[in-house]
Parts: structure tokens; C-alpha cells; sequence
């Protein structure tokens, strides 16, 4: 007979979880919840490849006397940021069949001093000041010439003549590569926390609902149970997280629609780190209450006030963070759990948030996070036992 | 070192209004194999539950080797729960592994007892199999494996026998009796009570969360009335009528079971039947737990 040997906590613990990360790492979910995930992240990064080659680049037609204008209309268009490619047209209706079919943005056509432009809908801003500026210089180069003067000179000297700038808050030239970050690292963690926080809870109640907990429970302490599976489904989504985000890094920088590396695998690094909070959070407050109910049917009402807060934490999120970064909503709800494990890193991925708030976000969570584990294990060490109808909340905290 | 002896001594529970178990008293000696029936609802399943700990009794204690069982003790009990509890979605063998490493065995020795009981139940060409895909006595094997693997000290088992069919109640027995006889005290419940009979060294009666009888079969019927079961060739039951102190209380198979009253002379009993007609059996009567179970259920309602 074999001699019992006592089960040491730490044992228990590493028991459950490595029996969490077998099943569910060999499982076809977790192939396929990567796969979607790596897809969901490629699809990003190519819209942002092709919005960022289409949206700049604009087709001009010219025709007729027109035509003299395109290198200078061209030249200042680029110098705004803007990519043109321009094309001469034989005449006005060609122009126009090919701005109806939209294989021109606009058509010139007109004499130099009296340009006309047609458009399908409406004329852009950039394009509607580059044209008045072509032809206030058209008109202006024919005042210089009737004066006698030097067109190409004074043009030089107009040319030079401008204000010193000074920015005391510089645009951050990478601002759109760090909005795309922040996007992805929001939407990420979001995604991460929330499904394997229900991957958690969806445990919880098989083991439950099978009554195998019945025998577990036997022989290992609720907190074991309870810490095991969370540390155990949690590595896999880290795993997860991390093949999903390394394979987004590559692919964006290999795209070139990423240039900043540096920046990217910090904000990797820091999206790993929250994530470990926030799904100790979200996983802990997830089994608990699935620890309530007996049957899979009955979950979703336990745990959908939960999903909801990740989900307003989501939505907030992200249009806070691309509409209005600096709004002091973001700074607030970014230093609050179960807000901050979502919000933070985006602030951060824009480098917009301050080393002491991001501190500081960390210091609180880990206090909620000290305080869910406390109740968490509570509740569910009074509910877990307790199958058939759905235990009440108060019952569970107060029972013992 | 102290008799393997489990006490299970006067525990209590009541959930809310409803009085569970009363003061549920009993013990299971080393290499005893104790039976415990009542009806559905009498707190059987309960009393196993708070043995195993997974329900706190208000009061009253549980008691292994002469000390109140302890997270660590409870360990060495084999468990098997009413509601069969198994992952639906993993591996008979791995699930066997995992469950006996839980219970404190090392890797290699939950794999080798794992090996050992797959093949002992006859599950060998199901290890790879998840239980979910086997048939409902397969993972009634599966939950007995998983009751057995970590070598526990006692059995307690909750209607182990309950949806098998005859050749697993009969691997089943024998597996029980070859624990028993290894020095094992092992519990368990059982509406089958013809098989509590056989196989039971002890008894014991709940009635509405208290034991109400415990002991032998023989001993349970120790101070009840003297049963004759009799059978006289031709003659219907009328020739009791004239007898004093003689009730029937059963008929089986053209016999009579008489109930005679304190101070009857069975020998009178067969002289009045040998008047009847031709006795072919005159035999004194042993009540079947079936019966004994019967008439505590009829005095709980006459009472």
C-alpha cells in the first residue's frame, strides 16, 4: 500500500492548474478562439495598411488650358501631406464620366485665370485651397507681369517670407501609429479578460453540475480549487495573448504599417502585465459567481453584470481614447479597476499617461484585487456545495 | 496504533425548518462492511456528506481511529457521491491519474494505480475514452476506480450499486468484500436490500434522519416475536384461525408465515398443522431485511 503523503497547498494548486492548461490548451476552442484572434488582429492591421494608402492619395483630371496648373497644384497639395496624381483629360464630359464613375476625385478644366472644378459630391478642403491658391497665384503672376515686374523673383521672395514656428506641445508625429496600438491593446485585453473569465466560470459550474467538485473537494481546500483553475485558465489566455500579439507585432512591422517598434513591444509588455491583474480580477469575481448557480443554462444571469462593466469598460474605452484622449474621464476611469486593466494600457500605449498615474493604477487594482479574492473565495466556498436552485448572493456571504 | 474504527457519533443537521439527521449515530469496524438504508430523503446521503466534509454538521462529531477526522484524515477516505462526479470531457485514464495525485499519491504511483483499477474493473479498452462516451455502468466503473484509486483506509459509498447491471454488481461486490477483508471499514447505502443483505456484515435503519435499528440482520429481529413459515399440503390458511396467539403475516409460494404470540408452544403450532393435512415444511422463519425494513417503515406511519 502506498503511503499517504500529505498534499502540500502549493501542490494542490499546481495540480488544478495543470489540469486546466491540458485540457483547455489541447482543446479545439483554444485553436480556434487563436486563430480567430490572430485573423481579427490581421484584418486590423491590413485596414490600416490600405486606409492609410487610400485615404491620402487623390486623382486630379485636367483639361484643356488646365492642364498648365497640375505641377503646381500637385506641389502644393504635397506640401499640405497630400499625394495627387494627376492625369489629362481630352475633354469636360470624359472628365466628367470619369469623376461619376469615381476613377477621378475631381476634374480642372477652364482657363487659367477662371478654373473650374467638378467633383461627384463635394469638394475637400485641401484640395478646395490648393485650387484657390493656384489660381490667386495664376491671377497674381498676370498683376506681376502687367507691372513689369520679375514673376519668378518676387514668387522666390514670397516663397521665403513666412513665421518662425514654436510648439510648446508638439503633435506626436507617431500619434496615429500610437492610436492604432492603443486601439489593438484595448481591444485585446478587452477580449482576453472577458472570454477567458468566462472560461473560468463555465468551469466552475461543470465541475459543479457534474458534482465532480463533490469528490475534489474532498481532498483539496476550496481556495486551492478556486486559485488552480484561475492561475491555470489564465496561462492560457497569457499564452494565448502572447502568440496573438507577437504575431500582430511582426505582421504590422513587416507591413511597415508599425515603425515603432520600441514603442509596440513595450506596450506588448505592459498589456501582458495588465492583463494578469485584470483577469485575476474579472476571473475572481466570474467564478464566484458562477459559483451560485448548478447549471450552465442559469450562468449567463450571474455573470452578465460582470461582462457588462468589461463591455461598458470596452465601449468607454475606446472612444474616449480616440476621440478625446486627454479628457480627464479617461484619467479617472483609467486609475479604477475593473476600468483601469482596460483603459491604461491604451493611455499608455498613446503615451499620454504619467509613470505615477500608471503606478498609482496598479497600487488600486491590486487592492480590488486583494479585496475580490477575499470575498471572491468567500462566496464561493459557500456556494459551491450548495447545487439545485441558485444560491443567493446574501446567503453565500453570510453562510458560516 | 488504535482500531481502524470510523464513529460516526450523535451529528445533527437541519437545513432552515427541516430537522435533516438527529443525533445519527453508528461506527464501522475495521474489515466491516456496514449497509445503510432508508427511505429516499431519511439522511443517508447527508450523514456521508458531512463524513466526507463536504457539509459542516451543527453538532456531533465523525471520528476516525479515535479522532474527530480532519482535512488531512478525510483524505484517506474513498469517496463515492449520489450524484456521480466525474469531468464529462476527460480522459478515463488521465481523470483516474489526476484524482489519485489530488489525493496525495505521486505521479508515477496514481499512474501505476490508475493502471491497476482500469484493468481491474475491466475498463481497459476505455482508458483513452472520455467518460462522457461510455455507457452509464462503464462510468459507474469509472466512479468506483475513482473512489479506489488513492488506496484509501475507509469506503464510503453513496448507492454504488444503484443502475448497474448484474455482472457489475457482481465485480463490484467482490471488489467491496476484497477491500473488507484487506481491513477496511466501508459504508455503504443501498435501496437493493436483498444485496445489503448478502453482503453486509452490519445494518442500519434510518428513519427521518435518525438510526432507528442497527446491528445484524440476525440481531435486528433479536426480541421480536417468533416467526414459523409453514406449508401444509391441501389445506388453505384456515386452520390458523383456531390457533390463539397465531397471526398470518405472510404468504410465499403456498406457505404461511406465522407470527406467534410470547408463551405459543411451536410444537402445538405443528400439531394443529398435521391435523390440517400433510406438513411439507415447518421451519423457523427469518425475516428478510426487506421485512425488517417494512415493518419500521409501518410503525413510522402508525406512528
Amino acid at each position: 500500500m502506498t503511503p499517504p503523503t500529505p498534499l502540500s497547498p502549493a501542490r494542490a494548486v499546481w495540480l488544478v492548474s495543470r489540469r486546466e492548461l491540458n485540457t483547455r490548451v489541447r482543446s479545439k476552442a483554444f485553436l480556434f478562439g487563436t486563430l480567430a484572434l490572430v485573423l481579427v488582429i490581421a484584418l486590423y492591421a491590413g485596414l490600416m495598411f490600405f486606409m492609410g494608402k487610400s485615404s491620402n492619395t487623390s486623382t486630379i483630371g485636367f483639361t484643356g488650358q488646365a492642364t498648365v496648373v497640375s505641377e503646381p497644384l500637385k506641389n502644393s497639395l504635397q506640401a499640405m501631406g497630400k499625394d495627387v496624381e494627376t492625369q489629362s483629360v481630352p475633354d469636360v464630359r470624359s472628365g466628367e464620366r470619369l469623376v461619376s464613375e469615381g476613377k477621378l476625385d475631381a476634374l480642372v478644366a477652364g482657363a487659367p485665370g477662371a478654373l473650374k472644378v467638378i467633383v461627384e459630391d463635394g469638394l475637400g478642403d485641401s484640395l478646395r485651397s490648393a485650387l484657390d491658391g493656384v489660381a490667386r497665384q495664376q491671377a497674381l503672376d498676370a498683376q506681376l507681369a502687367e507691372a513689369g515686374l520679375d514673376v519668378n523673383k518676387v514668387n522666390r521672395e514670397v516663397a521665403a517670407a513666412g513665421v518662425e514656428v514654436q510648439t510648446l506641445k508638439p503633435v506626436d508625429p507617431e500619434r496615429g501609429q500610437r492610436m492604432m496600438l492603443a486601439f489593438a491593446v484595448v481591444f485585446l485585453l478587452f477580449f482576453s479578460i472577458q472570454t477567458v473569465g468566462q472560461l473560468v466560470a463555465q468551469g466552475v459550474v461543470e465541475e459543479k453540475s457534474s458534482r465532480v467538485v463533490e469528490i475534489l473537494l474532498s481532498t483539496v481546500r476550496p481556495w486551492q480549487l478556486l486559485l488552480g483553475k484561475v492561475l491555470g485558465v489564465g496561462l492560457v489566455g497569457l499564452i494565448q495573448l502572447v502568440v496573438v500579439g507577437a504575431l500582430g507585432l511582426v505582421a504590422a512591422s513587416a507591413t511597415g504599417v508599425l515603425t515603432i517598434q520600441g514603442v509596440a513591444f513595450g506596450t506588448l509588455m505592459s498589456a501582458l502585465g495588465w492583463y494578469v491583474l485584470g483577469f485575476f480580477l474579472v476571473a475572481t469575481m466570474l467564478a464566484s459567481a458562477a459559483a451560485l448557480v448548478s447549471r450552465q443554462e442559469d450562468l449567463s444571469s450571474v455573470i452578465t453584470p460582470v461582462v457588462l462593466t468589461l463591455v461598458l469598460a470596452f465601449v468607454v474605452g475606446i472612444n474616449l481614447l480616440t476621440g478625446n484622449p486627454q479628457s480627464p474621464w479617461v484619467e479617472w476611469l483609467s486609475l479604477i479597476p475593473p476600468f483601469s486593466p482596460i483603459i491604461m494600457p491604451g493611455r499608455a500605449a498613446l503615451g499620454l499617461a504619467p509613470a505615477w498615474q500608471v503606478a498609482m493604477a496598479v497600487v488600486i487594482t491590486i487592492a480590488a484585487l486583494a479585496a475580490v479574492l477575499w470575498l471572491g473565495s468567500r462566496i464561493y466556498r459557500n456556494a459551491v456545495l450548495r447545487t439545485g436552485a441558485r444560491v443567493k448572493l446574501r446567503d453565500a456571504l453570510k453562510a458560516e | 496504533m488504535p482500531d481502524a474504527l470510523l464513529e460516526v457519533d450523535r451529528i445533527s443537521k437541519r437545513y432552515g425548518e427541516v430537522v435533516a439527521l438527529r443525533e445519527m449515530t453508528f461506527e464501522v469496524r475495521a474489515g466491516e462492511m456496514f449497509g445503510f438504508v432508508g427511505s429516499n430523503g431519511a439522511g443517508k446521503t447527508t450523514t456521508m456528506r458531512i463524513a466526507l466534509g463536504v457539509l459542516t454538521a451543527d453538532s456531533g462529531q465523525v471520528r476516525w481511529k479515535g479522532a474527530p477526522l480532519t482535512f488531512e484524515t478525510r483524505r484517506r477516505i474513498g469517496y463515492m457521491p449520489e450524484e456521480r462526479g466525474l469531468y464529462p470531457k476527460m480522459k478515463v485514464a488521465e481523470q483516474l491519474v489526476y484524482l489519485a495525485e489530488l489525493h496525495g499519491l505521486s505521479a508515477a504511483a496514481a499512474r501505476r494505480a490508475a493502471g491497476e483499477w482500469i484493468e481491474r474493473l475491466g475498463l481497459g479498452a476505455r482508458r483513452q475514452e472520455e467518460v462522457q462516451k461510455l455507457s452509464l455502468g462503464n462510468q459507474q466503473r469509472v466512479q468506483l476506480a475513482a473512489a479506489l484509486v488513492h488506496e484509501p483506509e475507509v469506503l464510503v459509498l453513496d448507492e454504488p450499486f444503484s443502475g448497474l447491471d448484474p455482472v457489475a454488481v457482481e465485480v463490484m461486490s467482490q471488489v467491496l468484500r476484497e477491500k473488507c477483508d484487506d481491513g477496511v471499514p466501508v459504508v455503504f447505502s443501498s435501496h437493493q436490500l436483498d444485496l445489503v443483505e448478502r453482503l453486509c456484515d452490519r445494518v442500519g435503519i434510518v428513519r427521518k434522519g435518525q438510526m432507528v435499528a442497527c446491528g445484524t440482520v440476525d440481531e435486528l429481529h433479536e426480541g421480536g416475536p417468533a416467526r414459523v413459515r409453514v406449508r401444509v399440503e391441501g389445506a388453505g390458511p384456515r386452520w390458523v384461525e383456531a390457533l390463539e396467539g397465531v397471526q398470518v403475516v405472510d404468504k410465499l409460494n403456498g406457505s404461511v408465515v406465522l407470527e406467534l404470540s410470547e408463551g405459543v408452544d411451536d410444537q402445538a403450532v405443528l400439531r394443529a398443522a398435521q391435523d390440517a393435512g400433510p406438513v411439507r415444511e415447518f421451519a423457523p422463519h427469518r425475516p428478510s431485511l426487506s421485512e425488517l425494513f417494512r415493518n419500521v417503515v409501518t410503525e413510522e406511519t402508525a406512528a
